[in-house]
């Protein structure tokens, strides 16, 4: 009972490690292809941000801002994809896992500090007191 | 009979696991355990990005970046980092290709991008230290100064390790010890390439805009 169990055990190993190390090399190489199309495409996606701060060219600042932040959110993907060729399959999916949880994590750290300090800044400023006291 | 499958006190058949372990082959989790450091990584430039997000508009009465950003040579030192990265790939072919004089080629230049970006950093900043922009100056160029300066000592110790593989691969050959290394480089450089993506967007950038 116990005998034939191991041995399938042993074998869906085998199978797991040979898959597991084809991974690894998908992973390291890439192709000259996506190498030129991530290239490519930071250009642009750097190029467009820095015309659009430099020259001046929208009005609104507000937007201005959000487009860049947008632009560089889009550059952050591709080139997790074209560089660091990132895939849910590579180490059987613990690399996209450990990158998810990662962002969980920034984003909290990011978001959480930026809106507690706000308030916190805005609650104590002195000034903001006075101004409700001439009121 | 019941002595043949043995059973635990509460009637429940125990569960056997293997007593000895399976091979491992040699530097088999390396690449993810590199991946899991590139992640902690992350968590400290996210906790300097949070630093410079709260104290990049205090600016004691000093310095907004709008006085201090030159922008062209930002743009300069984008494309270098940028270059660098195409370079280690084609690096990063070559090696798959097996050629061992490519492999050394591509990652000359790319240290050479490396130190193309590390050297306008520090002429940035003697730039700004001689305006008396310095550290000390306000919050927001301490937050600035450990922010970049963080990045910029990533570079500098990526530099430092690509000139010591190709030492490696120049006496060793393209052996898997050192197609492993190589490879755990290749993320290295890239991440630092993304991390520049939020610098340059966040600090400098927005930092004109605001």
């Amino acid at each position: 009972m116990s005998a034939p169990n191991a041995q399938t055990h042993a074998e869906t190993h085998a199978a797991h490690h040979h898959g597991h190390d084809h991974g690894a090399q998908a992973h390291a190489h890439g192709s000259l292809r996506g190498y030129l199309t991530g290239f490519v495409l930071s250009v642009v996606l750097t190029a467009i941000p820095f015309w659009l701060v430099m020259g001046d060219v929208l009005d609104s600042r507000q937007l201005t801002g959000f487009i860049v932040v947008a632009f560089a959110a889009v550059q952050i993907v591709v080139h997790m994809i074209y560089f660091l060729h990132m895939d849910t399959r590579s180490e059987e999916g613990w690399t996209m896992m450990a990158l998810i949880f990662t962002i969980i994590v920034v984003v909290i750290a990011l978001a959480g500090s930026l809106w507690v300090m706000y308030h916190l800044n805005t609650n104590t400023m002195p000034f903001h007191d006075m101004q409700q006291m001439r009121r | 009979m019941a002595m043949a499958t043995p059973q635990s006190a509460d009637g429940e058949t125990p569960v056997f696991y293997l007593k000895e372990e399976h091979a491992h082959p040699e530097g088999g989790s390396t690449l993810l355990g590199f991946w899991l450091y590139l992640m902690s990584d992350c968590l400290i430039f996210a906790c300097l990005f949070a630093i410079y997000g709260v104290l990049g508009t205090s600016y004691a009465a000093g310095p907004a970046p709008k006085d201090l950003f030159d922008l062209p040579l930002v743009a300069v030192n984008t494309a270098m980092l940028l270059l660098s990265s195409i370079t280690y790939g084609l690096a990063m072919l070559a090696m798959a290709k097996g050629s061992v004089r490519e492999v050394l080629i591509w990652l000359g230049v790319t240290g050479l991008f490396g130190l193309a970006f590390l050297g306008i950093e520090l002429y940035e900043f003697a730039h700004l230290i001689h305006l008396g922009a310095t550290p000390q100056r306000s919050a927001f160029l301490s937050a600035f100064f450990t922010l970049v300066g963080t990045h910029g000592l990533h570079v500098a110790f990526g530099i430092l390790w690509l000139v010591t593989l190709m030492a490696q691969v120049g006496r060793f050959g393209l052996i898997e010890a050192n197609r492993r290394r190589l490879t755990c480089l290749s993320m290295f450089w890239h991440f630092l390439d993304v991390i520049w993506i939020g610098v340059f967007t966040f600090v400098y950038l927005l930092g004109v805009l605001r």
